[in-house]
């Protein structure tokens, strides 16, 4: 009983979970994500190894949860008060679909704000996603945001792009 | 008026024996005379050789707020040389790194300049002719930082020439130095896997104070490495442990922990906590490494070096070393209330990859501006940064565990939540910051 998923969908997807993110569901962010999935911002451009080379994050699930915890922790003193973040996405384009094995990989250039007190900060660059069919459901294997400028000096990037 | 410029008395007394004064931290005038003097009189770190390995490779860097760049001359030594072309001023190497081959040429005139800084030509020449210009400064090419050391590949540089000799400033505290490196069964390093800058909105002393600040870890990063555990802990049982919470496990170990593991003092402002045990001590093996050791050194000695867990390592005045985690941090002052933080890291030569992998998370876990220890830790400087302009109080707390007679003391190990180490940095900082004025 499998529906065809369609270019559509791909596209929905991927402005609900940046939706999701700005709305601070983390939870249910969370939960689009493969047990086995990723969360990957390289460092350099074009990088291609997370593991031997340096990254801004390469986090599993585990990881990531921890993150999420952190962020509502009672002695979590940088995020007292919150972030808030702000995703502006130009229309995702698929870029490879494999509908006999479930997957395929989206990309979305973005805008991204993050802010916190007085300070806002702006990043831009392109997400990846490689997403799957589980259960019906499509599901994020690997979310891959790469920085224009990844390699710059940064302040505190504390939420999700 | 200048409060502390030209008063080498005034400079002193901000370092009393329990309390530094805030305008250490918050006064620009300290920040610029630590520029000048400090970073001129002591020996600061530049790079690391493998960075450079090949004749015309080049770094830039900065020591103090001075730019400078590291090249492998011609005759495979290393130079320093200040990066400022002698013409209009302009710096002649350009991006982080490259080849200049045998020469840097000035981008926007042309002078060209051997890789021992020396000139070697300025177009249209004659132009020059009979019109004094070897009266110039600018004669003799690009400027040379006079003192320059490298210790087993590490580059080190002094800017005021005389003064106190690299043996004399490091001492014993060089054995980290050595440790990470007899780590590798081949006994070299290779910076390796991409550095990590984070930006902090702090003066550059408060992240050289932390290092050694054995009594934060369980209070600031409850939030990071206790909610790792908290989240660990309810992984089905029998789940083997991933390297991640080996990483941050440790760091909500309980005081008596940290008292334990000791502090080793140096003189001049080195020194390293973690001496009989350290947070990087019960890190999983790593299949192959150990007979690779033991082919190389033999048993005893490859179990001393592996026995040896140091956890942070000061070199006065900004650098950190971890040698079991094979990680140098960089403490760049921009401002008074602005420091670069550069992470770098080193693969062991001849080593297993899984070393260098667990190094790169631990780097991005810990170091990176998307870490949450990070997190953790900025939050409280930026906080200090803005508290330390209060007019209420002039003074802040150094006095844990002081003894009156630890001061001409050196090379001893104590208590490992003893702020002796603090201590030992602001006396070295009040010696250095005064030693030219």
């Amino acid at each position: 009983m499998t529906t065809e998923i369609t270019q559509k969908d791909l596209i929905d997807f991927v402005y609900a979970e940046a939706r999701m993110l700005d709305e601070q569901r983390f939870e249910d962010w969370l939960s689009l994500f493969t047990e086995d999935g990723y969360y990957w911002m390289p460092l350099a451009p074009g990088q291609d190894d997370p593991k031997l080379h340096t990254s801004l994050l390469y986090e599993d699930k585990l990881l990531l949860k921890i993150r999420v915890e952190r962020l509502t922790g009672q002695r979590t003193f940088s995020q007292q008060p919150m972030s808030r973040s702000h995703h502006l996405l130009q229309l995702p384009t698929v870029e490879s679909a494999d509908p006999a094995a479930g997957v395929y990989t989206v990309r979305a250039a973005f805008h991204y704000v993050e802010t916190r007190l007085d300070q806002q900060a702006l990043y831009a660059g392109w997400s990846t996603h490689t997403l799957v069919e589980q259960d019906g459901q499509l599901k994020i294997r690997l979310k891959r945001v790469d920085l224009v400028n990844c390699d710059a000096a940064f302040g505190n990037i504390q939420l999700f792009m | 008026m200048s409060k502390y410029r030209g008063n080498p008395e005034a400079v002193r007394s901000l370092v009393r024996d329990l309390e530094v004064h805030k305008d250490v931290y918050v006064d620009p005038e300290v920040f610029d005379l630590e520029m000048e003097h400090l970073f001129a009189n002591t020996w600061v770190y530049v790079g690391h050789a493998s960075q450079v390995p090949n004749k015309g490779d080049y770094y830039t860097t900065t020591i103090g707020r001075e730019s400078v760049v590291m090249v492998r001359h011609t005759d495979g030594s290393i130079k320093v040389l200040y990066n400022r072309c002698p013409h209009k001023g302009v710096k002649v190497a350009g991006g982080t790194c490259g080849n200049t081959g045998k020469f840097f040429r000035c981008p926007y005139h042309a002078w060209t300049f051997k890789t021992d800084g020396s000139l070697l030509s300025i177009p249209l020449k004659k132009g020059y002719e009979n019109t004094g210009f070897e009266g110039c400064e600018g004669k003799n090419g690009m400027a040379v930082v006079p003192e320059v050391r490298e210790y087993r590949e590490f580059v080190f540089c002094k800017l005021n020439p005389g003064g106190i000799s690299f043996e004399d400033f490091f001492g014993e505290s060089l054995s980290t130095i050595d440790n990470m490196i007899d780590r590798s069964p081949e006994g070299r390093l290779e910076v390796a896997g991409g550095v990590l800058r984070y930006m902090h909105n702090c003066n550059w002393k408060m992240l050289v104070d932390n290092q050694t600040d054995t009594c934060h870890p369980m209070v600031a990063h409850e939030s990071s490495a206790g909610t790792a555990v908290k989240v660990w802990n309810e992984a089905p049982e029998g789940t083997p442990k991933p390297m991640a919470v080996e990483l941050f496990a440790p760091f909500m170990s309980p005081y008596e922990f940290f008292e334990g593991m000791g502090i080793r003092i140096w003189e001049n402002g080195h020194g390293h906590t973690g001496v009989a045990d350290s947070i990087h001590a019960a890190y999983s093996p790593v299949p192959g490494y150990w007979d690779q050791l033991v082919a190389a050194y033999g048993e005893e000695r490859a179990s001393k070096i592996l026995g040896d867990t140091r956890h942070n390592t000061v070199y006065f005045p900004n650098i950190m070393i971890k040698g079991p985690i094979q990680t140098l941090r960089l403490f760049k002052p921009i401002a008074v209330d602005k420091t670069l933080v550069e992470s770098w890291t080193f693969r062991l030569v001849g080593a297993p990859d899984m070393l260098l992998e667990r190094t790169l998370m631990y780097n991005r876990l810990i170091n990176a501006p998307t870490s949450v220890v990070g997190h953790d830790d900025l939050e409280m400087y930026e906080r200090a940064q803005e508290g330390l302009k209060s007019r209420g109080m002039e003074w802040t707390n150094v006095a844990r565990l002081f003894d009156p007679a630890e001061k001409d003391q050196k090379n001893v190990t104590t208590n490992g939540t003893n702020e002796w180490q603090m201590r030992n940095q602001f006396r070295a900082w009040a010696r250095f910051m005064t030693e030219s004025m």
